[in-house]
């Protein structure tokens, strides 16, 4: 058994979280409030070192005045206590969002749009060994008709009848097909994070694996 | 003995050797040598926001005989500056003739370069300094231009249907199987008496998703204030937080209810993420929601929430564009609306112009890359050339 008090407290709320797959109890409640409030305080402390010392504190200390512009724009946050003056907090929101949205057009366009058309190209090589799995014309046809069913199932401005029913079934195909590729995957990296805990248990807290 | 006499006479020998004064060894011989570089040649970085000169020469004709190890490039304000004015600034390995030297003090200065072949056992030699160069800023970038253009066409059709939205146009947008779910959720909670639960996602305001789950809470606040039905909506950005206070309790005014907004229905959690989830389903657990929303945005703790509510029995409806969360809602919830999805239920519940509009350009949008792409893809089957300069069109620099 390890004689390290911090190992003791990481492995009992472990346990007290566990807990909970046999049913709602008031030590899962306990671990469950403690890490909601730990997360709270410890969020305060990192968004004041990394944020507001960072970008206000060194920055004000150094005299570099343009910081109170995006300073100022920020506490525009706080009229959301005045009644009255509300509406200004608006102001902060409407830039960040204008400078998001404006920010994120042009990226989406390169790196989705046009690197997915790239990739949807077949080219004639792919006729000489069309059963390649990396380059043949199986795959590139595969991922043509994929590309192009799914964005018809996400047309809404017709309804889904006809021919374009068909390609929509066939595309929510391809989408289901690839979210469950996904689900395997991440289930295999949840079940990485399990194994990690109950390691951590077995070697760290009782040394039952050395 | 007679053995310890041999021994004997072998640490003799070997101490005599090693008294005796040893050879001189023979130096190394010097490496034979390189020969430098050809002409290098500097030049402003096309399309960057300065303080960066591109350098390139012509290779060492050693390279040829495998003898070169690499290039080390240096900078100088002057072009016979004394050797220890000369500032590394790369290093390129044989095989390249060029390099960036992204750290140039200041723009609109005149800077020249050598480069310094480096031999595989150990030789080297400097070439003759380059041209003055100076770094400057570019305004636009000429290689993102056909991401310009499509940007422009994107906006242009979105701003086309948003006017004609506006005009009062019917705009038709075929109704979403999750959607019809909504009434459906709200109708049992009312029924059970328990509360519902909305998780407008866990990112900020800035993010499309945030703000389609914003639209959707907005309807299902009417909904909850028509039937008078408790409403639960745990924030994890105080940003957003604040936005959907304010969207609950303006759908409360519209519906005529504004005594029954609760102003601690929209509450703030934390910013933890696994602290936000452990949270939530504290809430599912003890106050057992009869529907779940979870809009937005969401991440590794999507199946942590779905999972708990499924286990509460709850209808649970979801809608986010991350791709890798949606297999789990998919799994556990009983209604998802996937990827584009979300925003076209925004657009479709709000029948705000300005969402129907910007969810009819992206049809056409759409509609028009489907068509370009097939349009190549016969194109360049026919002539294979065209392919190469389909792919040029497509790429960025």
């Amino acid at each position: 058994m390890s004689t390290d008090i911090w190992v003791w407290i990481a492995a009992l709320l472990s346990l007290a979280i566990f807990s909970y797959l046999y049913k709602d109890n008031p030590v899962f409640r306990f671990a469950e409030h403690l890490f909601t409030g730990l997360s709270v305080g410890y969020m305060i402390v990192l968004m004041w070192n990394n944020y507001a010392y960072q970008y206000i504190v060194i920055p004000i200390s150094q005299q570099r005045w343009i910081t109170l512009i995006p300073m100022a724009l920020g506490m525009l946050y706080l009229f959301r206590f005045v009644p009255k003056l509300q509406h200004l907090m608006l102001i902060p929101i409407a830039i960040t969002l204008g400078i998001w949205n404006g920010w994120s057009i042009p990226v989406v366009i390169e790196a989705d749009l046009f690197k997915q058309m790239q990739g949807t190209m077949v080219n004639t090589t792919m006729f000489q060994n069309p059963w390649d799995p990396h380059n043949g014309l199986v795959v590139g046809l595969l991922v043509v008709v994929g590309v192009v069913c799914t964005v018809l199932y996400f047309y809404f401005s017709r309804e889904h009848r006809g021919p374009l029913k068909v390609a929509s079934s066939v595309g929510i195909w391809f989408v289901m097909i690839g979210f469950g590729a996904s689900f395997g995957y991440t289930v295999m990296a949840r079940m990485s994070l399990l194994i990690g805990r109950i390691q951590f248990l077995f070697t760290e807290w009782i040394h039952l694996i050395k | 003995m007679r053995s310890i006499t041999v021994i004997g006479l072998i640490l003799l020998g070997s101490a005599a050797a090693l008294t005796q004064p040893m050879p001189a060894a023979p130096a190394d011989p010097a490496p034979p040598p390189v020969q430098p570089p050809g002409l290098v040649t500097a030049m402003d970085t096309p399309n960057d926001a300065g303080n960066s000169i591109s350098v390139d020469w012509r290779p060492s004709p050693d390279e040829a005989q495998g003898l070169v190890e690499g290039y080390v490039v240096y900078r100088s304000e002057s072009a016979e500056a004394p050797e220890s004015l000369w500032t590394r600034v790369g290093y390129v390995p044989y095989g390249l003739n060029q390099s960036r030297d992204q750290s140039v003090p200041e723009n609109g200065m005149d800077f020249f370069y050598r480069v310094r072949v480096v031999s595989r056992l150990g030789a080297s030699a400097v070439s003759q300094a380059s041209n003055p160069a100076r770094s400057s800023e570019q305004w636009y970038n000429s290689m993102r231009t056909n991401a310009l253009i499509a940007s422009l066409l994107f906006v242009a059709i979105v701003v086309y249907f948003i006017t004609m939205a506006q005009k009062g146009q019917h705009l038709f947008v075929r109704r979403i199987a999750g959607l019809s779910a909504v009434e459906e959720a709200v109708g049992r909670a009312t029924e059970m008496g328990r509360p519902i639960l909305f998780v407008p996602g866990l990112s900020s305001i800035s993010d499309v998703a945030t703000i389609a789950a914003l639209n959707i809470l907005g309807q299902v606040a009417k909904k909850t204030a028509e039937y008078d039905t408790p409403l639960l909506v745990p924030n994890r950005d105080p940003v957003v937080y604040t936005v959907a206070q304010e969207v609950v309790k303006e759908a409360y005014s519209e519906i005529g209810r504004p005594d029954a907004y609760n102003h601690d229905s929209v509450f703030y959690l934390t910013d933890s993420q696994m602290g936000f989830a452990s949270g939530v389903d504290g809430i599912m657990t003890r106050e057992r929601p009869a529907t779940n929303f979870f809009m937005g945005m969401f991440w590794a703790e999507s199946l942590i929430l779905a999972e708990t509510g499924a286990a509460t029995g709850a209808i649970q409806i979801a809608g986010t564009d991350a791709i890798h969360q949606l297999p789990f809602f998919i799994t556990a919830c009983d209604y998802t609306l996937i990827g584009e999805e979300l925003y076209a239920a925004s657009a479709y519940l709000a029948r705000d112009p300005k969402l129907l509009g910007t969810l009819k350009g992206q049809d056409w949008s759409k509609a028009l890359i489907v068509l370009l792409l097939v349009a190549g893809l016969a194109l360049s089957l026919i002539n294979p050339g065209v392919r190469g300069f389909i792919l040029n069109i497509l790429t960025v620099g």
